[in-house]
């Protein structure tokens, strides 16, 4: 299980972030080409990006490209670069429906055969920044074998959806999270949360990631370094949680072993989705 | 690939560096580099340079480097995009560019 | 009586030197006067007050560094000594920083001759590695600067002294008066050996001025200037802890390591240096000292807000302070009496009775380079030019139990950490763990810890692979070409010659 916890945005057009932010270690790296990088500035930094996947400092950490959308005039040339330069995943921002993730995952084909790289090697996913988006999330989220994860991006939704983010709960996500929470899960890949964008302030970050980590998203879109750490902390499973895993993955070994098909802890059955949980559980811890 | 006009392409911040590029009558090549570490990658950076622009068989041209301690890699990006935007060409020779 | 003192003479001849009263003020004439009795040391100017030291070309002349990018002594001092016409003097200052710069025109014409100091930055230090002096600079350590001063080697005719208010007798303090710049431990030690000292202040104050950091027994003359400092450099609050992710990063690992390293227990002590990351590790070690009740017996320094910040809360006991860095130390030095000052000699000075660096257990400091060997310098920059001080670092890492360097592994394209250094100041010997955002390599003479952090899970490794990893990112460095001409000398701190400087080739 590849653990995606976080996911550290990088302007493609920054050099000494390009050249540093490996340093942090986050579960995945995304080099921007869409809204970090000037309209001008778009060819430089595909270029830059091009350059930094083929790094060996980015060699352990997945990599991203966010290519700008396919209603622009950009998204051909950046898949060029991204799938050149041996990208794991493409992530199309202002996703509408299943319709554009097809689109995409045509040209990415022709882009994998051009350069040598097999077919079906890069991995997509959707960022859902609409009330379209949302609504469509099901669709999109197994538009294609190739779709690996999807997220949902707060501020550009809830302009569209004429509000804004308030403190606390923050009811006015919680469709939009569910949404897409539901639509990940149906389709058996990755959800993300929203970016925090308030990077002076910790305590808040941790509350939002407390919240998403409760729903049940698997990471989230993070604009600092810093936060990086503090996310992966709120992830760890408590102590008790170990233990507990531990015991599960210990009766499912010990049934293995002995042939039965039936695993029982405590009296109680094990499930198979319970033993991946704990799976999970240990490979969170381990990852501290 | 020929450089028709002048062109810029990176910034002056630390880790990156300014590359400008123009036609030159004299049909020559003429590569100058500042860097803040001239005395230690002072080799290291022109040999990058020429190679990027070997691969991209740019002859002629004077190309002016301002370097803030910038690695390979960003050095070949911006030596290429400067070079791209000099040519006046979109179209973009992937294999010229590894 | 004087055939008394006659018949002294001859019954017991070591007695010879015996003098026959002559007067209730015969050797203290001063007396006789009010005016003189009072006033005497007060000068209208500072050509006044030179006169009466009786300085003299070729004599050696001295400052200290208090008042940081802020002082404006050492400037006035040496233009009035120009105009006035002297010529080879020596200079001895604590330090010198980039507000030093127009020395380099009085070096050029013969003003000042030889210098001693702590280190030197802008463009002073860049045409002295250029080759500007005939006689190489010495550069010593903060205790170093002590030990020189009591072989001898160093003999200082004059210092003049920078205070934030003195009276009219000398009592002077930097911590009470209106340009405070917190501590006086380095000017303390020039008022104890120099021959004649001239205090410089911006405020004559009330007799006895109060607290005595330097006493009235010291002084010799006064003089009261518009200004001795500039305080939008001097009083400025505390450098906020750095937002930079890569120094927060080093900060908290310097914290891990602290916490893993088995030294950090309930009475510890602790020293930080002034860098970013160095300032922020002590906000990392707060959240440690209170999860686990712990407190410092005391902080050492080199004093940041900080640090008083930490007093404040209790989690420090003792503040122990030889340079206030920030106006928050300055301002805790007047008001807490946990906050201590002291003179260099009791800081760090090797051959003293007794340095504070001896009871320190964990320090973290800086570093512009470090090789294999752990070997560290803090001098001269990636191009071969000086642009740092020693200031206490080879006392603090020499004394010390635990010595933490913390840096980047890379700065911009240049590797930190080094095959071999180009000016070794703090030997290998002395330095225990360095600290970078890629990981930490622990010195193989202190196996234990490296046990302990890597028990810890810490990103422990060899400094070889730390430098591989370096060379990968930047590629392998063109060695540093140097002319054959030395142009500074690195006093260790017994006054030994570790390492010296060479003049840059252009």
């Amino acid at each position: 299980m590849k653990l995606r916890r976080s996911m550290l945005f990088v302007p493609g057009d920054n050099a000494g972030m390009l050249s540093t932010s490996f340093v942090y270690k986050p579960d995945a790296v995304m080099f921007d080409l869409e809204d970090a990088v000037a309209t001008r500035e778009k060819d430089s930094a595909r270029l830059m990006v091009y350059q930094a996947l083929q790094h060996p400092a980015y060699r352990d950490i997945e990599t991203v490209v966010r290519i700008n959308g396919v209603n622009t005039e950009f998204w051909q040339k950046d898949l060029e670069a991204a799938i050149r330069g041996g990208v794991d995943v493409v992530r199309l921002p202002k996703t509408e429906n299943a319709q554009e993730i097809h689109e995409l995952e045509e040209h990415v084909a022709k882009i994998e055969k051009a350069c040598g790289r097999p077919v079906g090697d890069t991995k997509l996913m959707a960022a859902i920044e609409s009330a379209s988006g949302v609504v469509n999330a099901v669709s999109i989220a197994s538009a294609s074998p190739r779709m690996t994860a999807i997220a949902i991006a707060g501020f550009d939704y809830l302009v569209d959806m004429h509000t804004r983010r308030s403190d606390g709960w923050e009811p006015e996500l919680f469709y939009a999270r569910a949404a897409v929470l539901h639509a990940a899960r149906a389709a058996h890949i990755d959800a993300f949360d929203v970016v925090y964008g308030n990077v002076s302030d910790d305590e808040g970050f941790l509350r939002e990631v407390r919240i998403a980590k409760n729903l049940g998203f698997n990471g989230k879109s993070l604009i600092h370094p810093k936060q990086i750490d503090l996310l992966h902390r709120a992830y760890l499973p408590t102590a008790e949680e170990v233990n507990h895993a531990k015991r599960v993955i210990a009766a499912a070994e010990e049934a293995h072993s002995k042939g039965l098909g039936v695993v029982s802890l405590d009296g109680k059955m094990v499930d198979p989705p319970v033993i991946e949980e704990a799976e999970m559980t240990l490979q969170l811890a381990a990852a501290a | 690939m020929k450089v028709t006009k002048e062109a810029v392409a990176g910034t002056l911040e630390s880790s990156d560096l300014l590359v400008k590029v123009a036609p030159s009558d004299k049909g020559t090549r003429d590569i100058v580099i500042r860097s803040e570490v001239i005395k230690q990658f002072g080799k290291q950076i022109r040999h990058v340079v020429t190679d990027t622009l070997d691969k991209l068989s740019v002859s002629g041209g004077s190309i002016v480097i301002e370097d803030k301690g910038a690695l390979d890699c960003v050095i070949r990006a911006r030596v290429q995009a400067a070079v791209l935007r000099g040519c006046g060409s979109q179209d973009l020779d992937w294999g010229s560019l590894s | 009586m004087s055939s008394a003192v006659e018949r002294l003479r001859t019954q017991d001849p070591t007695l010879g030197q015996l003098q026959l009263f002559a007067g209730a003020n015969a050797e203290t004439p001063y007396l006789a006067n009010l005016d003189t009795k009072l006033h005497r040391k007060l000068c209208g100017s500072l050509e006044e007050a030179i006169q009466r030291s009786g300085l003299k070309d070729g004599m050696t002349i001295s400052f200290h560094h208090a008042f940081r990018e802020g002082d404006k002594v050492v400037n006035r001092v040496v233009d009035t000594l120009a105009r006035l016409g002297f010529k080879n003097l020596t200079l001895a200052s604590s330090s010198l920083l980039n507000c030093h710069n127009p020395l380099v025109e009085h070096i050029k014409s013969g003003v000042v001759t030889q210098i001693y100091t702590s280190g030197m930055r802008g463009k002073l230090a860049e045409a002295v590695s250029n080759g500007l002096m005939k006689r190489p600079v010495q550069i010593h350590s903060h205790g170093g600067r002590v030990h020189l001063l009591q072989t001898g080697e160093l003999k200082i005719d004059v210092a003049f002294l920078g205070v934030a208010c003195c009276d009219e007798f000398g009592n002077a303090n930097g911590s009470h008066g209106k340009l405070n710049c917190g501590s006086l431990g380095y000017a303390k030690v020039d008022a104890q050996y120099a021959r004649q000292v001239v205090l410089l202040t911006e405020e004559l104050t009330e007799f006895p001025t109060l607290p005595v950091s330097i006493s009235q027994d010291r002084v010799d003359w006064i003089v009261k200037l518009d200004q001795v400092g500039d305080p939008s450099l001097i009083s400025v609050g505390a450098a906020r802890v750095t937002n930079n992710p890569r120094e927060l990063l080093i900060a908290r690992r310097a914290a891990d390591v602290i916490e893993h390293s088995g030294y950090f227990n309930d009475g510890f002590s602790m020293q930080t240096g002034s860098g970013a990351s160095s300032t922020a590790a002590t906000r990392f070690l707060e959240e440690r000292m209170t999860r686990k009740g712990i407190k410092a017996s005391f902080a050492l320094g080199g004093i940041t807000g900080g640090i008083v910040d930490l007093h404040k809360k209790g989690l420090i006991k003792a503040v122990v302070d030889v340079q206030s860095f920030d106006g928050d130390a300055a301002e805790s030095l007047r008001t807490s009496i946990g906050h201590l000052e002291i003179s260099a000699n009791e800081y760090a000075n090797p051959t003293s009775k007794g340095a504070y660096v001896d009871r320190v257990n964990v320090v973290i400091e800086s570093a512009l380079e470090i090789d294999l060997d752990f070997n560290v310098n803090v001098i001269t920059g990636s191009d071969g030019v000086m642009r740092g001080a020693s200031g206490g670092h080879s006392d603090v890492a020499a004394a010390a139990d635990l010595t933490i360097i913390v840096a980047p592994l890379v700065r911009s394209r240049i590797p930190t950490v080094v095959r071999r250094v180009t000016t070794l100041l703090t030997p290998g010997e002395s330095v225990d763990v360095l600290v970078t955002d890629h990981g930490i390599a622990v010195n193989p003479t202190r196996p234990e810890i490296e046990q302990r952090l890597r028990d810890a899970r810490l990103p422990v490794m060899t400094i070889e692979e730390l430098r591989q990893r370096a060379v990968e990112l930047t590629g392998e460095p063109e060695p540093l070409e140097f002319a054959e001409r030395i142009i500074g000398i690195i006093r260790y701190r017994d006054g030994s010659v570790i390492d010296v400087v060479r003049q840059v080739k252009n």
